[in-house]
């Protein structure tokens, strides 16, 4: 619970149950696989079950199964197919394997499609997949990321020559000068394992043709994005083709893709000129939707022996997979400017290598970079503090940087705008009871309780909102970073927002509403939302990296600004003042010094459609659009702690108190808020405790469904203590900073840090994520045999 | 997934299902259908013939037969665990029975559905164990009993006939002077357990007199701990004894090494749940 009170002046800043939800419990939603369409056929694919080899399709014997109207494979589409897009050239020397969206000669990754079957049901074209013939010529399987840069290892693409795709190294010895002057240099490898996005909604698409042009319905984040990449890979014409994100049952970056299901099912809607659908299964998502994380982090830190911290330096390793998605390759680089966290230091070097392998390719998944530079960070700091004896809360507070030093530029060219590190964590310590659980720990300690406890921290910070445009472009960016909306005022008075940015659960209906009735006046009842149609919202970038109220909602407030500027005119000419002399206030112009004389913004809405007495020279509309272009990115912060107790039997950790206090800056619904943390701390608790994709050395995914890839439920996880404080950004008119991946950035390294507290006094400095009960067991039973006695000090 | 293609017969008797069985060379029953759907879905398993026998009302319920309880194959998950007769003579039953996956799965699967699918990771063949249940099998040529410790073969395989049904499953009443505790160990709280311990404890006077304990997936099928229920017969009921038998649990085991868990980490927990299960089924913590 949080128990910052709400605002009650205006509906910004309350917590407003969300429009979206009756649709949603009451099972009204407009899933893609809900569409039926006169004479839709569908769609399966084969998929490969080895993970590398030559390959020789026959599709022949298919065609004759009941129900089959075609079967393809890559010979059949040929050029027209075109190949996979990847979206960010982040290294001038950086190998792009060509991708066709069906495997042509070989398959370099257990699940790459291979063939697809179209049929009148959906159970006969998954019938017929047994029938399409494939010699497999197995080649080596590279799923080893270190053993895949050695030399003469076996290559996933011969062409290249090479499993590396870029190798980046910082230029500079500013950590290398920091260092000498250091007391203390510590260094630790931390392994951010494979995650599996697991949206509750599977990937499915629609494809309608009509006679030249198409529409299809995809469970995407990005269908802006989305039908530029078709119409540039597929030839078909931007204009050609409207692209609708229906009802979307999450995506956490898995659906900020352009993938080649969606890329076939153009083209067989095309060639057949028929309505299909594809509708993924759980298991093909497991094997297929892009995977997340994966990478191998040295790091090294430099610092006095009074704590003071002097530089830092990262060595990644990243696994990109088989192949590039649209910011595989860039996603590691996310990180490269957010290892430094919020600590001050005179160094600070980040090399970054990456590497394809026979596994499904990685990409963007919730915090995409941050999460991964934020626990090395925290977990590194972490070990800090114990090698040098001091409080982990302590070894920050010396390092951080103090709230009146913002605007800050860090070691690696980030502007922090604002923060407040030492508010939130003052707040978070007194919520926690940090004093009271370090004295308890103590006594465990003491009394060889076997159920120890931990407590970790991690005060982190991230960065949101991807811009501005100029600054994505230097870096190689195919994109960029504004995103648009447009006002329209009805005859009535309502109001429709049309928003570039795509919601796929993050409540954009609710908060694009208070944002508006906040601005104008307008009751929140009278306000929609159109979006995720590129027929009725023709242009935006969609909704990833917590961009969507700091940059959409800035073009909203911008966009509002203009219709009461037009608004403003309207009401002068009727009540005869000049415009200046208007106040406006909760949608009611009036006359400064004169109360009685007002005019409501409906009746401008009114006056202004009529057009029957407006300003010499103006538009008859009210209607008003804004494309708003960051200056900069945005930088949440907060402090989560979090309290473990370990059962030092059994390995078993139990979360036993999690306090996460947030800093997102200013906040419109703070309950949507504090759902977003909710379910980011889950997820981040995910990859401390629980989820693992996990491949064989044969390249065999083997946590392939729920049994194995272990998703948390709200059984497995805490009740969580929840607060705010509120520093506002002063780079976007909102003040907004983005929350939608600080929960999952934060509260991996705090589980991380309680659980390696807990049994540090066995002498055991990390515990390989997920921390699972065995891997637990196994450090202490190992640790209690390397010290029998019991003396092993932190 | 998606099933291949099969027949499909809702069975309303156990004639009309023993018959329906005995038509084909390649029958499978469906009773809740939580853990069969899953291996039709994913294609490992193709029969031709799927006969439904969860609607079957003889094979459904709890009755009271003396000195035992008669639980019909195909009573849910849900039902066992708030049956006041289950509750009242059966505690372990309902204990492990709560334990399994989550409530939209206890709705829906059956416990004869968990017995006949002989799961080394399910909770309830050990509890069977422990009990000394009797399963009632009929098939084309009748029925027949077999108890439990003659019915769990092998993994994912029992003395059920390729022609026959489990009807019911027969529960021992354990009387006075038992107490029972079920320990299960597992990741996430739906997931089939790593290791669980049943323990049925009978204590006299200050000594244990009569221990039982079955351990769950320490083998291709449930196991009872021997070796700890030997040291545990007659010994003091102290948290010390119980340790120092609960050390012998492993003992006999030959526990998998997966994902979950090596084997020498499955050894561990079956002692320390071992432990733990029998001090509470003894009343001593």
């Amino acid at each position: 619970m949080t128990t910052t009170e709400a605002k009650t002046d205006t509906v910004f800043g309350q917590p407003l149950r969300r429009k979206e939800d009756a649709h949603l419990i009451t099972g009204r939603t407009k899933w893609v696989d809900n569409i039926q369409m006169p004479g839709m056929v569908h769609l399966a694919y084969l998929r490969s079950p080895i993970a590398h080899a030559k390959i020789s399709v026959d599709t022949g014997p298919a065609k004759s199964y009941p129900g089959v109207i075609a079967v393809y494979s890559a010979a059949d589409f040929g050029a027209e197919m075109g190949f996979m897009a990847d979206a960010w050239t982040c290294h001038p020397d950086m190998k792009k394997p060509l991708n066709p969206p069906l495997a042509t000669d070989e398959v370099r990754y257990v699940g790459e499609p291979v063939a697809v079957v179209v049929a009148e049901t959906r159970y006969q074209a998954n019938d017929a997949l047994e029938a399409i013939s494939v010699d497999y010529d197995a080649l080596p399987a590279i799923t080893d990321l270190e053993a895949a840069t050695a030399d003469g290892s076996a290559l996933v693409h011969e062409a290249l020559g090479t499993n590396q795709c870029y190798h980046l190294q910082t230029p500079g010895d500013s950590y290398e000068a920091a260092k000498a002057k250091a007391d203390v240099v510590i260094k630790r490898r931390f392994r951010q394992q494979r995650l599996i996005p697991s949206a509750m909604e599977p990937r499915a698409v629609v494809v309608v043709p009509t006679v030249d042009d198409f529409t299809m319905y995809s469970s995407t984040q990005i269908p802006h994005v989305l039908r530029v990449l078709l119409a540039l890979i597929t030839g078909v014409s931007e204009s050609k083709l409207r692209v609708i994100a229906p009802d979307v049952g999450g995506g956490f970056g898995s659906k900020v893709a352009c993938s080649a299901e969606e890329i076939i099912s153009l083209l067989i809607a095309k060639r057949l000129q028929l309505p299909v659908k594809w509708n993924e299964s759980r298991s093909e998502s497991m094997q297929t939707v892009h995977h997340g994380r994966d990478q191998i982090q040295d790091i090294e830190v430099a610092a006095k022996s009074d704590g003071t911290l002097l530089g830092m330096k990262v060595d990644l390793i990243a696994d990109l997979g088989a192949y590039l998605r649209l910011f595989t390759a860039g996603v590691p680089l996310f990180g490269a400017a957010m290892f430094n966290a919020i600590y001050k230091m005179e160094g600070y070097q980040f090399n970054c290598q990456t590497v394809f392998t026979n596994k499904c390719p990685t990409d963007a998944y919730r915090g995409a970079g941050r999460p991964e530079a934020t626990f090395g960070a925290e977990r590194i700091m972490d070990e800090l503090a114990a090698h040098l004896g001091m409080d982990p809360l302590k070894l920050r507070e010396k390092n951080w940087i103090k709230h009146e030093e913002f605007p800050y530029t860090t070691i690696s060219g980030s502007v922090y705008d604002t923060g407040n590190y030492e508010a939130a964590t003052a707040r978070a310590v007194e919520l926690f009871g940090y004093d009271e659980l370090r004295a308890e720990q103590k006594q465990r300690r003491e009394s060889k309780d076997p159920v120890q406890l931990g407590i970790g921290v991690s005060t982190f910070t991230e960065a949101c909102g991807l811009a501005p445009s100029r600054a994505l472009g230097q870096l190689n960016v195919s994109a960029g970073g504004w995103e648009r909306a447009e006002i329209r005022v009805t005859i009535t008075g309502k109001i429709q927002v049309i928003s570039g940015s795509t919601p796929h659960g993050q409540g954009h209906l609710t908060s694009w509403s208070q944002l508006v009735s906040d601005k104008l006046g307008i009751p929140f009842e009278d306000i929609d939302v159109l979006a995720g149609d590129t027929a009725s919202s023709p242009q935006g970038l969609d909704t990833y990296g917590s961009r969507s109220l700091v940059v959409g909602g800035s073009a909203i407030v911008k966009a509002c600004d203009k219709v009461i500027a037009k608004a403003r005119r309207v009401a002068a000419h009727t009540l005869e003042c000049d415009p200046d002399d208007l106040e406006f206030n909760a949608g009611v112009f009036s006359v400064k010094g004169s109360p009685g004389s007002k005019m409501l913004i409906q009746e401008c809405a009114f006056a202004t459609h009529l057009a029957h007495n407006i300003p010499d020279g103006m538009e008859p509309s009210l209607n008003s659009a804004y494309t708003f272009d960051p200056i900069n990115l945005s930088y949440p912060h907060g402090t989560h702690l979090c309290a473990i107790e370990v059962d030092t039997e059994t390995g078993f950790s139990k979360i036993r108190k999690y306090v996460a206090v947030d800093d997102v800056g200013t906040v419109v619904n703070p309950m949507i808020v504090e759902g977003q943390v909710h379910g980011g701390i889950a997820q981040g608790i995910a990859q401390a405790m629980f989820e693992e994709g996990i491949y064989d050395s044969d390249g065999n995914l083997t946590t392939g469904s729920f049994v194995d890839y272990l998703v948390p439920s709200a059984a497995d996880l805490p009740s969580y203590t929840t607060d705010r404080t509120e520093t506002p950004s002063t780079d976007n008119p909102i003040g907004a900073k983005g929350v939608g991946e600080a929960g999952c950035i934060a509260s991996t390294p705090a589980v991380v840090n309680a659980i390696v507290d807990a049994v540090r006094h066995f002498g055991i400095n990390d515990i390989a994520m997920p921390c699972s009960p065995e891997r637990v067991w196994r450090a202490v039973h190992e640790a209690k045999q390397a010290h029998p006695h019991g003396g092993a000090a932190s | 997934m998606i099933p291949s293609l099969f027949d499909y017969v809702r069975a309303t008797s156990v004639a009309e299902a023993v018959s329906a069985l005995a038509g084909s060379d390649d029958a499978k029953v469906l009773g809740g259908g939580q853990s069969f759907i899953p291996i039709l879905r994913l294609r490992l398993s193709n029969p031709e013939l799927v006969v439904d026998v969860s609607k079957v009302a003889e094979m459904r319920g709890v009755r009271d037969d003396g000195d035992a309880l008669v639980i019909g194959s195909m009573t849910t998950h849900h039902e066992v665990l708030h049956d006041p007769l289950v509750l009242q003579h059966a505690p372990l039953l309902a204990q492990a029975t709560g334990t399994v996956a989550d409530p939209q799965v206890r709705h829906r699967g059956t416990l004869g559905g968990a017995l006949a699918h002989a799961d080394p990771a399910s909770d309830l063949p050990g509890v069977a164990l422990v009990y000394g249940a009797q399963m009632t099998l009929v098939g084309p040529n009748g029925s027949r009993t077999v108890d439990a410790a003659d019915f769990f073969l092998d993994y994912l395989e029992t003395a059920l006939a390729e022609d026959e049904l489990l009807t019911s499953i027969r529960v021992p009443k354990l009387g006075a002077g038992w107490g029972t505790h079920y320990e299960k160990f597992n990741r996430v709280a739906q997931a089939w357990s790593i290791v669980g311990v049943a323990a049925a404890v009978r204590r006299d006077n200050g000594h244990i007199a009569e221990a039982r304990v079955a351990l769950t997936n320490m083998g291709s099928t449930h196991l009872r701990a021997a070796a700890t229920e030997q040291a545990l017969s007659g010994a003091e009921a102290t948290d010390r004894a119980v340790h120092g038998a609960a050390q012998l649990a492993a003992e006999g085991t030959r526990p998998a090494s997966d994902q979950n868990a090596q084997a020498d980490y499955r050894e561990e927990l079956a002692r320390v749940l071992t432990h733990r299960a029998v001090k509470a089924a003894a009343g001593l913590s």
